[in-house]
């Protein structure tokens, strides 16, 4: 009996489990998913938690009952993976060998990574919305907050969604309008990039709505301290901005337990081939989703196209072939804009956003960089399909490799 | 592409002058290119110039600022002194490497 061994039973394991487990006979493959917990939480959903639009109980179900039943669930914390004698060791001292491992552990914010950001006001007027924990508690702070200088920042790239940000922002403009007080809040926008987004016209796109909602946009602020007496932000350059509430998005990084391992790079992300995920140290290791250090997008919908193609490749290795099909950095997502529209935005490896129509061109009915209100529906309906169809790995239509049909190419003259 | 003269080579750079091809870059180049952008090189930005070129060559990706922080082991600060205000471009220009992938 052959093992795999799926460390992280989050979106990127749980349907490479899933839709394995149907591919792969069961009297010569052993599937195990290895995680500290039984909370799988639907991440997009920390977005709307501190708006009050959604309910922490609608963002969280079970791990093991979205795994399918001939999967087993190993609770434990990893310790490290001893590659070289194919096992993964528990920090209780459980050890679980492996013939084939794949690490799907993800990325986490590390608020510790920045020099003052636990300060004093941790919690209290500094504040994040990429944990559970964290966009529960802004949820209440904003309920009574009264207004003032609302700041949002990314620390650093590349984090998971990069659009969560200006969605956010976004939200909050809405948010704020709503409750009658948009007129007692400054909003900026503090990025590392050198504009609202790293795409030319999808940051082109953003950027025109940050303005029309009267966000200031502080680009290419690189963040050397959260400055507790002054509660201001201090980029490198020497640049402050002050803030009477920040939301900022932490340096996001891949698990402790990939570097311990010797398997990672500086952010803990580990080095793979950008079209297969395999491992660039071991053949037999895998990253998906996440964890790898791929140069798309962190996201749901990046893991998801991935792991169609990568299944495919997964049944070539095993039966010692060439690995034939190329994940090309396909990623979709719906960008809340506020005021129950949404905009749309595909692309990958080659090709920046652009505008158009999705899925079927000239047709849509999905619009492509333009608020609609049926994005915005469609961004609500993708929590009923995140759990129904896309966890438990279930087809869901869409072709995993891009396509340029129905996109405006005419405005790039290379693809980029 | 468009090829440019730097020190009396043709060279073959991008839209914003960033060098394109790795071996038509040599020492007196990326002196050149830095004198060109106003950096005046020290035995300190050189050393971070041969980081970023070797790490280039292992890993064929231009390192990110935090990478030249913690395997070159140069810290962000000091970068921001050497190559002020936008660290992760200059070094790149100097070094004769392809512009920093914005991350996505």
């Amino acid at each position: 009996m052959k093992k795999l061994l799926i460390l992280g039973g989050g979106t990127a394991g749980t349907i490479t489990a899933n839709k394995l487990r149907r591919r792969l006979p069961s009297t010569q493959w052993e599937i195990t998913v290895v995680d500290a917990d039984d909370n799988h939480r639907y991440q997009p959903g920390y977005l709307f938690l501190p708006f009050g639009t959604y309910k922490p109980s609608q963002v969280t179900k079970s791990r093991r009952k979205n795994l399918t039943a001939d999967v087993p669930l190993v609770y434990g914390e990893i310790d490290m993976v001893d590659a070289d004698d194919d096992r993964v060791l528990l920090t209780d001292g459980r050890t679980l060998d492996y013939d084939v491992l794949i690490i799907a552990t993800g990325v986490s914010p590390r608020p510790d990574q920045t020099d003052g950001m636990l300060g004093d006001h941790w919690g209290d007027s500094v504040h994040e919305f990429y944990t559970y924990d964290g966009s529960v508690a802004l949820a209440e702070k904003l309920r009574t907050w009264p207004g003032g200088r609302l700041v949002i920042n990314i620390v650093e790239m590349p984090i998971k969604c990069p659009v969560a940000p200006l969605e956010f922002a976004f939200l909050a403009d809405s948010f704020f309008r709503s409750k009658g007080m948009r007129d007692k809040v400054e909003m900026t926008y503090v990025t590392p990039l050198p504009g609202a987004f790293t795409k030319p016209i999808a940051a082109q796109a953003f950027g025109d709505t940050l303005e029309e909602k009267g966000i200031a946009v502080e680009p290419d602020f690189m963040l050397m301290e959260v400055d507790n007496d002054k509660s201001a932000l201090v980029s490198y350059d020497e640049r402050e901005v002050p803030f009477d509430l920040l939301v900022t998005v932490p340096l996001n990084m891949g698990a402790d337990f990939v570097s311990r391992s010797g398997l990672g790079n500086e952010l803990n992300l580990v080095p793979v081939d950008k079209f297969t995920q395999q491992s660039k140290a071991h053949d037999n290791i895998f990253a998906l989703g996440d964890a790898n250090d791929i140069p798309a997008s962190k996201a749901g919908s990046v893991a998801h196209f991935e792991i169609d193609i990568f299944v495919d490749n997964f049944l070539e290795y095993i039966d010692g072939k060439d690995m034939t099909h190329r994940f090309d950095g396909h990623a979709n997502c719906f960008i809340e804009t506020g005021d129950k529209k949404a905009m749309l935005i595909d692309f990958n490896y080659d090709w920046e956003p652009l505008p158009g129509k999705y899925p079927v061109a000239g047709v849509g009915p999905m619009s492509l960089l333009k608020p609609t209100h049926l994005n915005h529906l469609g961004k609500l309906a993708f929590r009923w399909m995140y759990w129904n169809m896309l966890i438990p790995g279930r087809p869901m239509g869409l072709p995993a490799l891009m396509s340029t049909s129905g996109k405006r190419t005419d405005l790039v003259d290379t693809p980029h | 592409m468009p090829t440019t003269t730097i020190n009396g080579h043709d060279v073959s750079v991008d839209d914003e002058g960033f060098m394109t091809v790795y071996d038509e870059w040599d020492e007196s180049t990326g002196a050149a290119l830095a004198e060109a952008i106003g950096i005046d090189m020290t035995d300190e930005h050189w050393a971070v110039i041969r980081f970023l070129r070797d790490d280039f060559k292992t890993q064929g990706a231009t390192p990110t600022i935090r990478r030249v922080s913690t395997a070159g082991g140069v810290d962000t600060k000091k970068l921001f002194q050497l190559f002020p205000k936008k660290p992760a471009k200059k070094m790149a220009y100097i070094a004769g490497l392809p512009k920093p992938a914005g991350c996505v």
